[in-house]
């Protein structure tokens, strides 16, 4: 029996009767990152690094946690599992499992560029790594974080001196901040979308993210004029953006690689700015484990893995979850 | 080059006409005069003979970017287009070139002379210099097939903007056959050109949809009717011994009718034609969909010219021996056209759109139902005493147009909408019954309320069978009622039917899918 098995529920750990990241109710489950795919609502009892826990209880309410540090070791039934930075998003953690010397180790999401924001990416050591490959394609490769920030500040200084108002969309968990944290607060006041603005104040104020203001729909559009509004992408056709005057709108995804991706959304801009890894860094994440056995989830699964098989031997495969890292046009608060 | 791939850059980073023609302006300010003249080439579709083919290209770049030659294929197949594929596999550039884009363009034209070897390495040498948009760029200027949303008007209105110089001027110096190879900015576009301002058309008069009963437009002695013909509107022009012909997106479109060069010796210098060119094959009119091919082609050919003829349909007169007809009531303007048309005769590829006049509406909407046996899309009705206006002008000229076909069809595959609708599924492809199976017919993406498009998106999430990049297929299970306008037979069609129009009239929530309706009704609607 291999250590974790991917059922109709999720990765299943059955010599310690539990779950990692489930996608149905499970009694017991361990919890990547708050994004909506992985940490989903029901389970019994979940385990989670202590920077999620604030961010899964605002999105799903009351439930019953027990949080890790990095490192910290959690024994079931002779299973030891520890989490450890996955540099995705605040709080996110690739999860180490192991039984009897043998380790597998599931990534959850992550990225290997340091954000400024969350604990990068630590590589671990394993037999089996389970990994996502949502840009698992040559063609997505990322520019350095700061020549990103240095066009997104571009960007919004022309605008804010034409009078005109800057609405940059990125999912409100993990990229929202991400903009906050690394954007040039001095180029003007930043507005933020009401979902990112109580996630920020859900989260632990160590993030030390700059001065932001609630976006009050019903405010003087005045106000408004020449600053930047962050605000997650599924409120791009929200009734109110029209109403806020001149305005010129953006996305900050991985997705913006592609031409056809922005024009697909009507978006003015888009930057090229991803919490996941790109090619070279997955391959690189891959290679560091030192593993014999890959499962690719969520992503280019079936191109990664056989590239996995042909170009580098090893023992790949993969595996069907219900991460949605499905498309290019996805607007929905997951990732 | 920088500052070409800095102008595309610019062009691809926002989706406001106003911006693009401010763009496309700054750079017709600043760039230099013969990489003006190659801008304008490329991106009116002219470019340098293309040096090597796409094999090459493919193989090259998969060596660069040391990836196998699937990957690089499954990548293309992603992200849908070669150049940016190319450019975007390819490794960080090495180095950087100040190389202008005329420089870039005359080496890609002198490559096809080379040995391969040399090819390549020029190529290379170049894909190594240059930043991700400079290869998009230059991919594309070998690939060809610059599609970054410049239509003509764009150009004309941002080379006026930078000049000062007429757009309709413009427009006629961009159009015909000029070599980017030989020719200056100077000549192109500055030089002053007579022909331009002879060639200037009207501003096109529309008309409004009738709304409500039509008996609402009151006393029906007032107005004169035609059909309403399925074309291409366009104006005829002859003043100074030569022919001009626009079509309603205001482009000269001259070379690709030469049909109507032979009217040029029987219509008088100073006459201006409203109309409809429509394709007229066998003496009778054609359905929309050779017109589309006519539309479609570049190269005229004789065969074409055989198989896919067109004629204008006239209906209007807006210059007569050189005087601006307009403010000429229609039913004037209509008595010169109709003595001008009948006196040229037969055997030209100028005909009538004739007026018909009605003693009660009863006997118009009679006419209305024969439509469709007169090929056309409905009647016009036109006030008598109207004025040839400017744009859409309520209470003067209105289309009434006849109901729709319709056919109940199963929904088989969706894809994700486009602007405001990206986040749904909205794009609809529906499918007919034929021998137990079910054949595609037509694609929808519009007519649900925005409640239903919810719906139907949920549905469509939890109902999915296979994904194909962002198209999957579904259950077949929802039949909707599809309307169209017109309907033909095609061999480019898998179904070997052509609708025009197609749009969702209704959701059948009441209808199973083994109710919907077969291939075979379809085809009985041809007429
Ligand atoms: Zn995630
Ligand atoms: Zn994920």
């Amino acid at each position: 029996m291999p250590l974790l098995v991917f059922n109709k529920n999720g990765i299943y750990c059955p010599q310690a009767d539990v779950y990692l990241d489930a996608w149905r109710k499970v009694p017991k489950c361990i919890v990547t990152h708050g994004h909506s795919d992985h940490a989903r609502y029901g389970h019994g009892q979940y385990i989670t690094h202590k920077t999620n826990i604030p961010i899964i209880k605002h999105r799903l309410g009351k439930l019953q946690v027990q949080g890790l540090d990095w490192n910290e070791t959690l024994l079931v039934n002779g299973v030891k599992f520890s989490l450890h930075p996955a540099g995705h998003i605040p709080g996110s953690a690739q999860v180490r499992v192991e039984y009897k010397g043998e380790v597998w180790v599931f990534t959850g999401d992550y990225k290997l560029q340091d954000d400024g924001l969350c604990i990068p990416f630590e590589p671990i050591k394993c037999n089996t790594f389970i990994t996502e490959c949502t840009f698992g394609l040559p063609a997505f490769s990322w520019e350095p974080q700061e020549e990103v920030f240095n066009e997104i500040d571009s960007w919004w200084a022309t605008n804010r001196s034409d009078d005109v108002t800057s609405l940059l969309f990125g999912y409100s968990l993990g990229k929202a901040q991400r903009i906050l944290k690394n954007v040039n607060a001095d180029i003007g006041p930043i507005y933020v979308h009401k979902t990112i603005y109580d996630l920020n104040k859900a989260m632990s104020e160590d993030f030390d993210l700059p001065e932001f203001t609630l976006l009050d729909t019903s405010m003087d559009k005045s106000e408004l004029k020449g600053s930047l509004i962050v605000a997650p992408p599924g409120v791009q056709n929200a009734a109110w953006i029209r109403k806020i005057g001149a305005q010129t709108t953006a996305a900050a995804s991985g997705w913006m690689t592609f031409r056809g991706a922005r024009r697909r959304r009507a978006l003015d801009k888009g930057f090229v700015l991803s919490d996941h890894a790109d090619w070279q860094d997955l391959l690189t994440a891959v290679k560091a484990t030192g593993c014999e056995q890959v499962i690719a989830t969520h992503g280019y699964t079936e191109i990664f893995s056989r590239y996995l098989r042909e170009e580098l031997g090893l023992d790949a495969k993969t595996e069907a979850t219900a991460y949605e890292a499905e498309t290019i046009d996805q607007t929905q608060e997951t990732a | 080059m920088k500052a070409f791939a800095q102008l595309i850059k610019a062009l691809d980073s926002t989706n406001k006409t106003n911006q693009k023609v401010e763009a496309l302006a700054n750079y017709f300010k600043t760039a230099a005069d013969s990489d003006k003249v190659w801008t304008i080439a490329l991106l009116s579709h002219r470019r340098p003979k293309r040096p090597v083919n796409t094999t090459l290209l493919r193989l090259w770049a998969t060596e660069l970017a040391n990836i196998p030659a699937w990957i690089f294929e499954e990548s293309y197949h992603i992200v849908g287009d070669l150049a940016e594929t190319i450019a975007l596999v390819l490794p960080h550039p090495k180095g950087s070139t100040e190389m202008s884009l005329t420089e870039v363009v005359n080496e890609i034209a002198a490559l096809g002379s080379q040995t391969e070897d040399v090819r390549k390495s020029t190529i290379l040498e170049r894909w190594d210099q240059f930043n991700y948009y400079e290869r998009f760029v230059y991919n594309k200027i070998i690939t060809g097939g610059f599609r970054i949303g410049v239509s003509q008007k764009l150009m004309t209105r941002a080379l006026g903007q930078a000049t000062g110089i007429d757009t309709d001027e413009l427009a006629f110096k961009l159009m015909g056959n000029w070599d980017p190879k030989t020719i200056s900015f100077e000549e192109l576009i500055i030089a002053p050109s007579e022909a331009a301002a002879v060639s200037r058309p009207y501003p096109f008069f529309l008309a409004h949809a009738v709304e409500g009963e039509v008996e609402q437009l009151g006393d029906i002695s007032q107005y004169s009717f035609e059909h309403k013909w399925d074309g291409i509107r366009a104006q005829l022009i002859f003043r100074a011994g030569t022919h001009f012909v626009w079509s309603r997106g205001e482009e000269l479109v001259t070379d690709k009718y030469p049909e109507f060069d032979k009217l040029l010796d029987l219509i008088p210098e100073g006459t201006v034609l409203d109309g409809e060119i429509v394709c007229f094959p066998d003496g009778q009119i054609g359905d929309f969909n050779l017109l589309q091919t006519r539309i479609g082609r570049k190269n005229i050919s004789k065969k074409l010219l055989e198989t896919h003829p067109v004629i204008l349909i006239a209906y209007d007169l807006l210059e007569w021996q050189g005087q601006d007809l307009r403010s000429t009531p229609f039913i004037q303007r209509r008595e010169l056209l109709d003595k001008l048309v009948k006196k040229i005769g037969r055997g030209t590829p100028l005909y009538l759109s004739s007026t018909m006049h009605f003693k009660n509406w009863k006997e118009a909407t009679a006419e209305r139902e024969r439509s469709r046996e007169k090929r056309s899309e409905g009647l016009m009705i036109k006030r008598k005493d109207s004025h040839y206006g400017v744009g859409r002008k309520r209470g003067e000229w209105y289309k009434w147009k006849v109901d729709p076909f319709t056919i109940d069809a199963v929904l088989t595959y969706a894809m994700r909408g486009h602007g405001r609708r990206a986040n749904l599924f909205t794009d609809y492809t529906f499918a007919l019954w034929h021998e137990g199976a079910l054949v595609t017919f037509a694609k929808a993406y519009s007519g649900l309320t925005d409640a239903e498009l919810k719906e139907v998106d949920s549905w469509i999430k939890k109902n999915t069978l296979e994904r194909f990049g962002p198209v999957r297929s579904v259950v077949p299970q929802h039949v909707f009622e599809i309307a169209f306008e017109g309907i033909a037979a095609s061999k480019r069609h898998k179904s070997g039917v052509a609708t025009r129009f197609p749009r969702i009239h209704r959701w059948r929530k009441d209808k199973k899918p083994d109710q919907a309706n077969s291939l075979e009704d379809l085809k009985a609607l041809i007429p």
